[in-house]
């Protein structure tokens, strides 16, 4: 029998480093899309706090309780990370498991948000986008889904098949903001 | 240009797609009749003014937004999510 040995997203491919901008990949563990059926988003909030300590998540909202963390994923949408679902959520949502299907990073340093600027139309000022806020957006033409984890810390998720595309860009918007000093 | 999109806030317009008047959201009854189909499939006002458009926050939330907008000005005085405009069909 083959042995086969899981390859994360990003192998291979980071971390990077350029004028003390860090990226780096992240395992996020299980992540499971939950959708909530039309009518039970109330409900699904109950099963959500009682099953994981989270509530379901407004738009643009992230949140996290021990191992577990939600992020608010598009229209009636957000993800579950970290753990596996509970079995009652699936009463009051579409439950899909997409735990292989994103490449998840993480940009760390003081120039993270001028790196992140060359690359989406996110106003990522921290009145406009504190720590917890986040958003499905472009990043040079890739559906993203860019989330604020610290003051000068962004997690980045794509398409796991545009993981290569992603790093490439990342590159070369930290050379060019390293460039300017 | 930018819409605000109910969901995700003030957005660029590169995070969009155009779908058209908001006409589409009138579909007639199957007997309507030829006219009826007709200008519901293929006849459109071309506006200098307040027009009203389908929208898909494709590079966004994945919403369907109703925009009112003007085609003179570029000014857009309204933006709802199509499933609100539309009421309860799924
Ligand atoms: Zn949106």
């Amino acid at each position: 029998m083959a042995e086969l040995v899981a390859k994360s997203p990003c192998a291979g491919l980071l971390p990077i480093s350029e004028g003390g901008v860090t990226v780096s990949e992240v395992d996020p563990g299980p992540i499971t899309a939950i959708a909530p059926f039309r009518g039970k988003e109330k409900t699904l909030n109950t099963a959500l706090t009682r099953a994981h300590g989270l509530g379901w998540p407004a738009p643009g909202q992230s949140d996290a309780a021990g191992d577990a963390r939600i992020q608010w994923f598009g229209h009636s949408h957000a993800l579950l990370m970290g753990v596996a679902p509970k079995a009652s959520l699936a009463n009051h949502a579409a439950l899909t498991d997409q735990g292989d299907a994103w490449a998840v990073v993480r940009i760390d340093g003081k120039g993270a948000r001028d790196v992140l600027a060359r690359l989406t139309p996110l106003d990522l000022r921290p009145a406009a986008f504190p720590v917890g806020a986040t958003a499905r957006s472009e990043l040079q033409h890739m559906q993203a889904a860019i989330t604020r984890v610290g003051r000068d810390a962004f997690q980045v998720m794509v398409f796991r098949s545009m993981a290569q595309t992603l790093v490439h860009d990342l590159q070369v918007a930290l050379r060019a903001v390293a460039a300017r000093g | 240009m930018r819409i605000p999109c109910p969901l995700c806030g003030s957005r660029d317009i590169r995070e969009f797609d155009y779908m058209g008047h908001a006409q589409a959201l009138d579909r007639p009854e199957p007997e309507a009749g030829a006219q009826a189909w007709d200008d519901y499939v293929h006849n459109r006002d071309n506006p200098a003014g307040p027009t009203r458009d389908l929208w898909f926050h494709g590079l966004g939330c994945g919403a369907w937004l109703v925009v009112d907008r003007d085609t003179v000005s570029h000014e857009i005085t309204a933006a709802a999510l199509a499933r609100d405009v539309k009421g309860g069909a799924a």
